[in-house]
């Protein structure tokens, strides 16, 4: 068995002039929850038809399971999609739908009964099976579109943003239903989305794409905590960037001088060196304000330019010379005193720990 | 107040269908009933209607079939039970419009397929490409394409340019299908492009990720979902066929006989109404009963699709 369910080996992808896939080579291993996140055109769900067998590779190769896909079609890779628009044959009822697969594969009506029975109590609707796709609600036909795929038993499941089409509210439900059905049925998941707080809560590893490329792969924790590019750090949750300098080095430590003056402590992410070009990237949350000094080498006086009480967190606009910060106070005491905050106009000291900050190359 | 509203719903309804409704009794029904009535008189000497009452003009029909077993070989092997003057022209019709419907189809499909997947900006002008031969007259459409088979016409002569014997192409069972195919061809175009533009192509991955090849994709979903227009296309390619004279007259010059030009003589040469009449009833009937036997069976695949 080979330590990989899906493993893509320098795969490019062109289209006329338009490169979609630039020589991406990933390995996705067994029985992982993994998702390629990006924006819209970035080439992630251009892998995904790559790994369906919709599209062929214009170099490089994909291997399922340790087999290489060559010009394999579709309807003879072990794995099966769950489409966006879902794409449920119209003219069968759910039954009929669930059942193609098997059919198709010459099980016996016995087994196909069987089966189809036991996907249809997987995904909560037992009761719906005479149905047609019509006459059911967004959220029952994407969970008829993943019965569908999965009474086939594949070794991976490919989600092309399968949550897209639902509201927000179903939506939260359909994750943690997807993450639980995952983990119940032991399949692979290939995931494509373009919401990074759903590739975050959902996955075991995370690929980011971006213009064809793959910048990172990651746990969720890694990609957040540890993006290792600008790109990444941007793309997913908020962050604020200093542009400087590097000035010096110590250990895992880089000392960036900001064009405005004042010079940080991050970690020195890959890539650093000496002298180069540098962004400091640090996530609001990781921010303090405090009244004095507090000794910290990433201590400066601030001014406060507005403010958004989120209930959960406070969420401050500083002004750091002509840099604008945002800084997310968790209300961790309850209290009705508006003096406890910060007013517009008032100074500051903004502090941040040189850990919690990461000195990206670029 | 819902009664109140019902009734509303109603009245909107019956004032909407009223301009169509009366147009069609008038114009169609009582025609039709005129027709149905003729078809039991008797014929005077000049070949109108007249009384009595008969049904010696279904009889005539009828009479004329005979129960007369036979094999021949002449034209390849043909097994007969029954013959007669009357069923064989039923016979003929009914053979050569479906044969010139499945051609009509077989040409049609690629077409319309063409047209579907076209960038949306050039289909409307693929529609109008089709539609242009309507701005002609059938009649000259017809007496063209009679002109092209001539024996002296362009296809004779370019044979004979090239040193090849001319053959006999107008006034032939072929002439005959090609102008019904010609005539019919936008009529099946043009139901088949609607069902097919309106296809998901994503189906057709669906059904390869499924474990479907691609005769089973299209056997499966591609073709209950365009069935629609598949239905319609067929419909309006095969009734026009088994009644159509003009063609008939012209290609086949009265040698290949199909029941429309039969009615039409009824009507003019042979100067007999009551008979026409019935003869044309007795097609509709059989027309309206295969039209309904088709639709029936496929009727359960598309039912879910409109």
């Amino acid at each position: 068995m080979s330590e990989f369910a899906v493993e893509m080996r320098d795969v490019s992808k062109v289209f006329g002039d338009i490169v979609a896939v630039d020589h991406v080579s990933m390995g996705i291993r067994h029985n992982e929850f993994f998702a390629l996140l990006g924006p819209s055109g970035c080439g992630k769900t251009t892998s995904l038809r790559m790994i369906a067998g919709f599209e062929r590779p214009t170099s490089g190769e994909i291997y399922i399971d340790g087999r290489a896909m060559g010009s394999t079609p579709p309807f003879q890779r072990n794995v099966n999609t769950v489409f966006q628009s879902y794409a449920l044959f119209p003219h069968m009822t759910v039954e009929q739908n669930i059942s193609f697969g098997l059919e198709m594969k010459g099980v016996s009506k016995a087994e196909i009964a069987r089966r189809v029975s036991e996907a249809l109590e997987l995904v909560r609707l037992p009761h719906m099976a005479k149905r047609y796709p019509k006459q059911m609600s967004g959220g029952q036909q994407q969970r008829v579109a993943l019965a569908r795929a999965l009474v086939n038993r594949p070794k991976v499941l490919l989600l092309d943003e399968p949550l897209g089409a639902l509201d927000a509210k179903l939506r939260k439900e359909m994750q943690i239903e997807l993450k639980t059905l995952q983990r119940e049925v032991g399949i692979t998941f290939i995931f494509v989305t373009h919401d990074q707080e759903e590739a975050l809560s959902m996955s075991d590893r995370i690929a980011v794409f971006s213009k064809g490329k793959v910048l990172q792969i990651g746990t969720p924790l890694e990609i957040y905590e540890r993006p290792t590019t600008r790109f990444v750090a941007d793309f997913i949750g908020e962050t604020n960037f200093l542009t400087g300098k590097v000035t010096y080095l110590d250990g895992e430590f880089a000392q960036l001088a900001t064009n405005g003056g004042p010079t940080f402590w991050g970690r020195a992410m890959p890539g650093v060196r000496l002298g180069v070009e540098a962004t400091l990237s640090v996530r609001p949350e990781k921010l303090q304000l405090v009244e004095q000094p507090d000794g910290s080498p990433n201590c400066y006086e601030v001014t406060v330019h507005s403010i958004a009480y989120v209930g959960s967190d406070t969420r401050v606009v500083v002004m750091l010379g002509e840099n604008r910060v945002d800084v997310w106070e968790q209300n961790t005491v309850s209290t009705l005193d508006p003096n406890y905050f910060f007013k517009p106009g008032e100074r500051a000291w903004l502090t941040f720990k040189p850990e919690n900050a990461l000195v990206l190359a670029g | 107040m819902l009664q109140v509203l019902r009734e509303r719903r109603a009245l909107r309804i019956a004032g909407l269908m009223a301009p169509g409704g009366a147009w069609l009794f008038l114009f169609f029904l009582i025609p039709l009933l005129i027709m149905a009535g003729i078809s039991f008189l008797s014929r005077d000497r000049l070949g109108f209607p007249t009384f009595p009452l008969t049904l010696q003009n279904y009889w005539e029909i009828v009479r004329d079939i005979r129960f007369a077993p036979s094999i021949s070989l002449e034209g390849g092997l043909t097994i007969r039970l029954l013959e007669g003057l009357y069923l064989e022209l039923f016979w003929r019709s009914i053979w050569l419009s479906l044969l010139s419907t499945l051609v009509t189809l077989a040409i049609a499909f690629p077409v319309a397929l063409f047209m579907a997947r076209l960038p949306p900006r050039y289909r409307t002008l693929a529609l109008f490409l089709v539609m242009i031969p309507f701005w002609t007259n059938f009649l000259v459409r017809t007496y063209a394409l009679q002109f092209m088979l001539r024996s002296n016409g362009p296809i004779n002569t370019l044979l004979r340019t090239i040193g090849l014997e001319p053959i006999d192409l107008l006034f032939t069972p072929a002439a005959v299908m090609l102008g019904l195919v010609y005539g019919n061809l936008p009529f099946m175009i043009l139901p088949l492009y609607t069902s097919l533009e309106k296809f998901d192509w994503t189906m057709i991955e669906a059904a390869n990720d499924l474990g479907a090849d691609a005769l089973r994709a299209f056997h499966r979903v591609m073709l209950p979902l365009i069935s629609p227009g598949l239905l319609a296309g067929s419909i309006l390619t095969f009734v026009p066929a088994i009644g159509s004279y003009i063609t008939v007259e012209l290609m086949g010059g009265g040698r290949t006989n199909m029941i429309g030009y039969a009615i039409a003589q009824q009507f003019s040469a042979s100067a007999n109404w009551p008979f026409g009449s019935a003869m044309s009833l007795l097609m509709m009937i059989i027309v309206t009963f295969a039209a309904v036997l088709y639709f029936r069976s496929g009727r359960g695949e598309y039912r879910n699709v409109i």
